[in-house]
Formats: C-alpha cells, sequence, structure tokens
C-alpha cells in the first residue's frame, strides 16, 4: 500500500510576520513542517511499521526551500519526497488538484494524509478537496485510527470534544489531529539517514490547474494590530467584582 | 442564479441563537457600516428537521422568505457526507449562489465536504462575508494577520464565526418547501459511533457569548469549579490556557489557543492567564477581554479593555454571589 502524505512548508508560529506589499508576507523568516502535518508523518509511519509493505510517501508543493521540509518529513520515516516546485502561492482549489494529480501520476494511494490545517492560511479544507477529486471518503481531526480489511476505522474529534467513529472505505484521506500521536522528533543518525532518501522534485506543467472560474484569492494581507485601551479596575474583590457584573450589564449586554 | 442560503443549525432545543447573526449577515452583507441595507432578493434557509410554528415565526422575523426543509435518509441523520451531499442538492435546486454556514463543530465538518464536492470557494472562520462582492475576512497566520480574500465562482460559501454580528430583526412572512433528499446514498463513509463526552451539554467554546479561561494562576483542576459556577450564571463556557490542560486540570477540548480553539466571543475574562503569544492566537479576536491577574506586568494587563491586579480565585466568587443575590 503506498501513504501518501502532503506536508505544507509554513512560517515558524513563533516568528514575526511581516506584511509586504499589502498581500503577502516577508519571506526571509523561518519556516517549517505544519506542526499538525507532523502528525499525520508520525502516524503514516507507525501504520509501515505495522505493514512493512507499504511505502510512505510526502508530497509537498512550495518553492525550492522546501525541500527541507520534505526532507524533515523523511528524518522523521518517510520513505521518499516529492517536491512540486513554484514560487506561486495557490488556493486550496488548485493546490487539492495538483496534489491529486501528483499522487496519481505517481502511484496508487491507499491512504492519503493531510494535516487537519496548515498554520498559515487556516483554510480547513484541502483534505475534502483531494478526497472529493479521487472520488473517496474523507475525516479530519482524526485523533485515531485503526487499519481493517480494505477500511479504515478513525475517530474524527470536532470542536468541543464530541468523538465521531467513522469506518471509511479504502483509498480514503485523512487530516491529522493533535490527538493523533506523539510525532517522533528524528534522532540526529535520522537526519543523517534521511540526506541519502530521494525526494524528487517536478516543475509545475500549466496543465495541473484547469480554472473554471472557481477561485479565491487574498487581495489584502493586513497584520493585526491590537487597539485595545486597558482601564484598570480596583478596590477590594466585591468591588472589582461589582463592577465587572456592571459592565457585562451596561457595556456588553451579555447579562440582563 | 442570485439567491442566498444560510444552513440552519440545530441544537437539543430547536434552532441555535448563534444563527441569527448570520442570518442577519447573510441578509445585510459584510459590514455594518457599508449602510447599502437589506437586499432585494429573498433569503432562503436550508434546515435537516420538519420546521413548527414557533422556528417558522422565529425564521421569518429574521427575514427568512422561503424555508427549505431538507429530508435526509433516515438513521443517517449524523452522517456528515450524507448530510453535505443532500444540502448542496438542495441548494442547487434553489439556483442559489452564495451558502452561509456557521464556522461550529458541525460547520468545519459540513461546509468543507459540501464546498469540495461542490467544487466550489469557501472561506471558513469568517467575520465578514458579502455575498454580492465575494469578499469574506478572516484572521491568518495564528491571529497576526487579517486576509480580505475575494470569491469567485458560480457558488461560493461562507463559513461564518459566531458572534460575528449582531442580530437584527426583519420581519417577513415565508413559504415552507420541502426538499426530499432521502434517496441520497452512502459513499464510502459510515458512522459507527458518536461520543458526546461530558462536553456535550455544557455551552460550546466556539459559540459562546461570553467565556471564563483559567490558567496556571487557577493552581489545581478542583478551582475551575469556582469557573464552572460562574459561567453557569452568565450562561458562559469554560476555557482554559494550555498550562491548565497540560497539567491535567481540564481536557484538551478547553484549550484556547494557536493550538486549541479560536474563539470569538462578545466578552473574555481571562483570570489567571498571562496572555502569551499563543494563547492571543486564540482569543483575539474577542469582543472585550477583561483580565485578573496578581501581576500587574502581566502581557495581557496591558492588552486588554479592562484589567484589575486581583486573585481570581476571590473575584470571581464574588461575582456569582452577585449573580445570584444581585
Ligand atoms: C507551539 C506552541 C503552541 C502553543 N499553543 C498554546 C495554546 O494553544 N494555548 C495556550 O494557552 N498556550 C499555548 N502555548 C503555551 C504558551 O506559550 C504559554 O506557555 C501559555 O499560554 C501560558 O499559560 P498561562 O497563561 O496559564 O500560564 P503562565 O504564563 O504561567 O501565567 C499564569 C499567570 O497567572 C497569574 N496568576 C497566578 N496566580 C493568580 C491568581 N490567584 N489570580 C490571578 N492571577 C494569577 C500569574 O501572574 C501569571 O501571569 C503554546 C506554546 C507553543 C510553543
Amino acid at each position: 500500500m503506498q501513504i501518501y502524505v502532503c506536508v505544507k512548508h509554513v512560517p515558524d508560529s513563533a516568528a514575526n510576520i511581516h506584511v509586504i506589499d499589502d498581500i503577502r508576507i516577508d519571506p526571509n523568516l523561518a519556516f517549517l513542517l505544519n506542526p499538525y502535518d507532523e502528525h499525520a508523518v508520525t502516524e503514516a509511519v507507525k501504520i509501515k511499521e505495522q505493514h512493512p509493505e507499504a511505502e510512505v510517501i510526502a508530497v509537498c508543493l512550495g518553492p525550492e526551500d522546501a525541500e527541507n521540509t520534505v526532507r524533515s518529513a523523511l528524518a522523521m520515516g518517510a520513505d521518499r519526497g516529492i517536491l512540486v516546485q513554484t514560487d506561486s502561492i495557490f488556493d486550496s482549489i488548485e493546490t487539492a488538484r495538483i496534489l491529486h494529480q501528483t499522487i496519481t501520476d505517481d502511484g496508487v494511494p491507499g491512504m492519503i494524509w493531510t494535516g487537519k490545517e496548515s498554520i498559515d492560511a487556516e483554510g480547513m479544507q484541502t483534505m475534502f478537496r483531494i478526497g472529493a477529486l479521487l472520488d473517496c471518503p474523507v475525516a479530519t481531526n482524526v485523533v485515531q485510527v485503526a487499519l481493517g480489511d480494505n477500511k479504515a476505522v478513525v475517530d474524527s474529534e470536532r470542536v468541543g470534544g464530541v468523538v465521531y467513529t467513522y469506518e471509511l472505505d479504502l483509498p480514503c484521506v485523512l487530516g491529522a489531529g493533535r490527538g493523533l500521536n506523539t510525532p517522533k522528533y528524528p534522532t540526529f543518525p535520522d537526519v543523517v539517514k534521511s540526506k541519502k532518501k530521494p525526494v524528487k522534485t517536478v516543475s509545475l506543467d500549466a496543465g495541473a490547474s484547469s480554472p473554471d472560474g472557481a477561485s479565491m484569492k487574498v487581495v489584502k494581507l493586513e497584520p493585526l494590530i491590537q487597539t485595545r485601551t486597558p482601564k484598570a479596575m480596583t478596590g477590594d474583590p466585591d468591588t472589582i467584582a461589582r463592577e465587572i457584573v456592571t459592565i457585562l450589564l451596561q457595556e456588553a449586554k451579555v447579562i440582563s | 442564479m442570485s439567491n442566498a442560503a444560510v444552513i440552519i443549525e440545530l441544537d437539543g432545543t430547536g434552532i441555535k441563537e448563534a444563527n441569527w447573526g448570520m442570518v442577519t449577515m447573510a441578509r445585510m452583507g459584510g459590514t455594518p457600516s457599508e449602510g447599502t441595507g437589506d437586499s432585494k432578493a429573498g433569503l432562503i434557509a436550508c434546515i435537516m428537521t420538519p420546521v413548527d410554528d414557533s422556528m417558522r415565526s422565529e425564521l421569518e422575523s429574521y427575514g427568512i422568505s422561503t424555508i427549505v426543509e431538507v429530508v435526509l435518509p433516515q438513521g443517517l441523520e449524523t452522517n456528515p457526507d450524507v448530510s453535505a451531499r443532500a444540502l448542496l442538492s438542495a441548494v442547487k435546486a434553489h439556483q442559489v449562489s452564495s451558502v452561509y454556514g456557521l464556522s461550529t463543530a458541525l460547520g468545519k465538518d459540513l461546509l468543507p465536504r459540501m464546498a469540495a464536492l461542490a467544487g466550489s470557494p469557501l472561506v471558513m472562520d469568517c467575520f465578514e462575508a458579502d455575498a454580492r462582492t465575494g469578499m469574506a475576512r478572516t484572521s491568518q497566520y495564528s491571529g497576526k494577520t487579517l486576509a480580505s480574500i475575494k470569491m469567485t465562482g458560480e457558488r461560493i460559501f461562507f463559513g461564518v464565526k459566531p458572534n460575528s454580528r449582531e442580530p437584527e430583526k426583519k420581519p417577513v412572512s415565508a413559504e415552507i418547501l420541502r426538499f426530499d433528499a432521502s434517496d441520497t446514498a452512502i459513499q464510502g463513509l459510515r458512522v459507527l459511533d458518536v461520543q458526546t463526552g461530558d462536553q456535550g451539554k455544557a455551552v460550546s467554546l466556539a459559540e459562546a457569548e461570553v467565556i471564563i479561561a483559567g490558567g496556571r494562576g487557577m493552581k489545581n483542576a478542583k478551582n475551575f469549579d469556582i469557573l464552572v459556577q460562574c459561567a453557569e450564571k452568565l450562561k458562559a463556557a469554560v476555557g482554559a490556557s494550555r498550562v491548565a490542560v497540560d497539567s491535567g486540570w481540564v481536557p484538551y477540548a478547553m484549550q484556547v489557543g494557536q493550538t486549541g480553539e479560536k474563539v470569538s466571543p462578545k466578552v473574555y475574562i481571562a483570570c489567571g492567564i498571562s496572555g502569551s503569544i499563543q494563547h492571543f492566537a486564540g482569543m483575539k479576536m474577542s469582543g472585550m477581554v477583561i483580565a485578573l491577574n496578581t501581576d500587574e506586568n502581566a502581557a495581557i494587563m496591558a492588552n486588554c479593555d479592562y484589567y484589575a491586579v486581583a486573585d481570581a480565585l476571590e473575584v470571581i466568587p464574588a461575582v456569582t454571589r452577585i449573580l445570584e443575590n444581585g
């Protein structure tokens, strides 16, 4: 079975984001493997440990530098990588089309993993789009998975803690959630070994995206600047409590 | 084809409160300041249950002129893939070009499925959404930026963050239509079980108008009861910082922040939370932030609307008492 893991090259969440040209971020900052994708890679590698015939392939759409992100996935145990190299930014409709095309050109997926969202664009939809293109079932925020005979049984956690247990026919697309596992961070020998693993770089052929008019484009990006002016509440706890109740009642109007 | 439709979410008792802000947004466009007022075309509400008289009059009072009851296959009501296919057929049949749904627990599993099946654009978690221009605004990069996104296509989808807009009434009268989708077939995804957990009955973080959140300053699991008691009086949800979750005091489902829930209540009361960048990533879209912290130099004290240098363990029980006794 071939297990494909879609990995995204994203800015480090601790980095300061600077907006340039009102529309994109200054790319001169640290990028890394999207944290939710780490859970996806870890799970794919765990499945391979139980099914030694399986192959884990990390697929990434991104700039030349994104090879580092593919290498991170290899260091975590993926067997090989594919980088679809581009300097353009694609929306999730195009991204899903390109990833789907790349995967089906390469092999026959038994499972495709993504993270439940990327921490940059936070679109929460690419896995569903890949599933629609492959005409196969999808579950997101997956926190547990068991493979059966041509089936996967997964726990998908919704916000608020409600858990849906699904049975999906294979192939399927799964979005990894934080509760799935503890990512296995590579040791130094893992990193050395990963340098020898193959990464195929493919350039994007124009045929990959077939524009039918459906698109979403970021037309403006602005830094979110906080404009709060803190006002102090003073006195003993009872006085402060009374002031809070007054604020909730009169200003916020959330109680009556 | 220029109809707009809203997907109405239900709770145990009827139509969720959170729908009305979304309905108002669908009627009026994204920004209150635009001032162009209600759009002429009527608004369609898709609802996955039979509509009784009280639901009907509620929907009418917010400007819904067509109610479409979508009939799901019996026994498959909890299957999100089946619901998505059924709803998509319904909106196609009614020539809907813009679809609004809530960015909630259900919406996050439903709207991306619909948009993917339709091959249509979708912006989740938007706090402004205007069908006339196809524009949506949402936050990106863990709350560090605001993005204005233009959608184009035959049909567009908005996942609206709860509490993004104040509900406004606009009474009209509505017709009720049935859309029979009871023949929608399972396509590779079966629901084996649904576990509600203990969170099931509490107010959900994503939709709450008020959130009381506790951090390391709560000191132990037991002290979270203080927040729960106050939250019951305020009809609030209880949230937590990652430290409180990692210490095992509360479940992960309660975590607010970059790696937890992104919330947008009208009021966020932070108790014993320092205000790290990662915590702010989850709650900076709140309307009002009230901080209670014993350290006047905590980051949150400089980035809130009201603060008190005080022990949250003394102030919150006093709030509860006042709400009880006046
Ligand atoms: C990749 C990554 C992701 C992360 N994701 C998240 C996330 O999603 N959510 C999140 O919250 N954090 C997240 N964090 C952790 C974050 O950096 C902080 O460590 C965390 O938010 C701090 O929690 P805290 O405010 O409860 O604790 P602290 O920073 O220790 O603050 C406790 C505060 O309580 C005050 N206090 C103590 N006693 C009292 C009292 N009796 N009354 C009032 N105040 C009192 C103290 O003065 C202090 O300001 C993440 C970190 C990383 C690296």
